[in-house]
């Protein structure tokens, strides 16, 4: 990027060299600024107003600032319920994703090279599918007389509701949040050295404590990010439990979009918006120093191009 | 995937042992093989993958008015529907219009700022570009709600505009990745060599740089595209009776019309992503040979 061959024959040879430099520098920040200004004024400015309706008193009576808002979240009793359900839904849906996603990420780290570009074209199809298509397709599998309630009344379990009812979305959270999982467990199964394993059973350990022992530990790291990952990512849906949930049992997601659009609730809806970003961002910093793995999302969601490398 | 040895590949092994059944039991079997039990899981997680992609195909072929499956009957009459009804066909082409110009956008100042970030490395850069990112961790309700409030002050509510700006926004992060990766292998003597050639900078960018990253620029393009496409949270909130786009239009079709014509719709929003998502890995191939 040097201009050595720049014209700039008038100015004095010392100068012209800061001010060429100096140039670039200013250059490069300069390609900053239209994606800054975007951002600032689409996502900035309006989290930044949300947060300062939500800690001042409007100035028609009064003004001034004020924590009401936080408090009456905690206060209120609907807030404190809809939270901890948001919360162990999340909490469900991580464990099924965790089940599910081990023995999956360890499965794609034996298979030959050809078998695990295929699973990991599989593991990027949620991905690919539509979030509305996904949930019209989860509503009819699931759905009173759909496939799975068939399966289910065949083995006498016809009365579990599976659509209307945290069971649904658990399923279909779960599915699409797999790929979370299954990525970042992935890459820190594929670090370990299968010879440990191999050398533990040559010394007489049997597979359990040999993979309790020595496997287990050396996975922790992406299983902690995958785990934060997953959980973190669950707190956050709405039209998965708006479409396969019921409204009685509504997540934080559904809370806060009905303040806003139903009871004009701005400030407390406000409030309720930097809580939930609050907790989110604070379990994406911890997976990103735990897992090492920054923009992990990023790397996830576009690593459907990339995956031929 | 071009890395695999004849060593690696079953097909060709099993050519090779002429042994009998006693050769290939004591090859599968190996010193560690893989459990049969994990092969199960393995293909059923697998098959929850695709499970609700693989159901909406059929789902479309379908003629009765309700979600029922299996249909009974096939029949074309949800397509037919789809491209005839002003309320789902209308929806589309505003998606098609709003995801163009956001993808647009997203693209021009992404690629811009992956350009810069690639050429700072202080710590302000960093958190610039962490700064960029967040959009794509942040609960897509939070970042909704607020957009919501403060679009019902700037008049955007239910504007091509208001779309175009809000999807960009969100398309940002990815062209970001994918430029930032593609400028990873990229050789900053080029530029040297193309300024000691007289050239400015901005045919330098147009005649050197954008070449060598134009894959990493169009996979960014192409997945802006797809996400504005398929965003529908924040669309949720920005429609209007007189503009919504079609994922806004599949979910009225869920919630409130009870509509049949959201599986033609489905199946045909991911039969077209995926082709879309397959276009960078395609020019891939070709520039390789």
């Amino acid at each position: 990027m040097s201009t050595i061959t720049r014209d700039a024959p008038d100015a004095p040879a010392l100068p012209a060299r800061t001010a060429s430099a100096q140039r670039h520098l200013n250059a490069n920040w300069l390609l900053l600024v239209p994606a800054l200004t975007l951002l600032t004024a689409i996502l900035l400015v309006p989290l930044a107003q949300s947060f300062l309706r939500s800690i001042t008193v409007p100035v028609t009576e009064g003004g001034g600032f004020t924590l009401d808002h936080y408090a009456a979240l905690f206060t209120d009793g609907v807030t404190i319920t809809v939270l901890i359900r948001t919360a162990t839904t999340a909490a469900i849906v991580t464990v099924v994703a965790f089940l599910l996603g081990y023995p999956y990420a360890y499965l794609m780290t034996r298979v030959s090279d050809r078998q695990r570009a295929i699973l990991l074209v599989v593991v990027l199809i949620p991905f690919w599918t539509s979030v509305m298509a996904r949930n019209f397709a989860w509503l009819t599998i699931l759905q009173r007389g759909g496939p799975v309630q068939s399966v289910l009344e065949f083995f006498g379990l016809g009365d579990i509701q599976l659509v209307g009812s945290q069971i649904g979305v658990t399923i279909a959270m779960s599915q699409v949040l797999l790929p979370f999982m299954v990525l970042p467990l992935f890459s820190a199964l594929s670090g370990i050295d299968r010879k440990l394993l191999l050398a533990a059973r040559g010394l007489g350990s049997s597979p359990l404590v040999a993979f309790w022992k020595i496997y287990w530990p050396l996975s922790r790291g992406g299983v902690v990010a995958g785990l934060i990952l997953v959980f973190t990512l669950s707190l956050g849906f709405y039209v998965t439990p708006a479409l396969l949930g019921s409204p009685q049992q509504s997540l934080i997601a559904q809370l806060l979009a009905t303040r806003t659009t139903q009871l004009l609730d701005f400030a407390g809806a406000g409030a309720l918006g930097m809580l939930v970003l609050v907790i989110t961002l604070v379990l994406v910093a911890w997976a990103n120093r735990v897992g090492g793995s920054i923009s992990a999302i990023g790397v996830v969601a576009t690593s459907g191009s990339r995956s031929g490398r | 995937m071009s890395t695999f040895t004849p060593l690696d590949e079953p097909s060709t092994d099993t050519a090779y042992v002429t042994a009998g059944a006693r050769g290939r039991r004591r090859r599968d079997r190996g010193v560690d093989p893989i459990p049969w039990w994990l092969a199960v899981i393995g293909v059923a997680v697998a098959g929850y993958f695709i499970l609700p992609t693989v159901f909406v195909i059929p789902m479309s072929f379908g003629s009765t008015s309700s979600f029922q499956f299996p249909p009974r009957e096939f029949s074309l009459d949800l397509y037919v529907n789809f491209f005839t009804n002003p309320k789902w066909i209308g929806s589309l082409g505003n998606s098609v219009v709003v995801a163009l110009l956001a993808s647009l956008v997203a693209t021009t100042v992404g690629t811009a700022a992956a350009l810069g970030l690639h050429n700072l490395g202080s710590r302000l850069s960093q958190f610039v570009r962490t700064l960029l990112m967040v959009s794509m961790v942040t609960p897509a309700i939070v970042v909704a709600v607020a957009v919501y409030i403060t679009f019902l002050q700037w008049h955007l509510i239910g504007s091509l505009g208001g779309y175009v700006l809000a999807h960009a926004a969100i398309g940002v992060p990815f062209v970001l990745v994918s430029v930032t990766s593609a400028l990873g292998g990229f050789e900053p003597q080029l530029l040297r060599a193309s300024a000691s050639l007289g050239a400015s900078p901005l045919r330098t960018f147009l005649r050197v740089t954008l070449p060598l990253i134009s894959r990493g620029v169009l996979t960014g393009a192409v997945f802006a595209f797809v996400t504005s496409l398929d965003e529908v949270v924040i669309a949720l909130f920005l429609r209007s009776p007189t503009f919504q786009t079609l994922p806004v239009q599949m979910y009225n079709a869920v919630t409130v019309e009870v509509d049949p014509t959201i599986a033609a719709s489905s199946s045909l929003v991911v039969v077209s992503v995926t082709v879309l998502l397959l276009i960078p890995m395609l020019v891939r191939r070709t520039k390789r040979r």
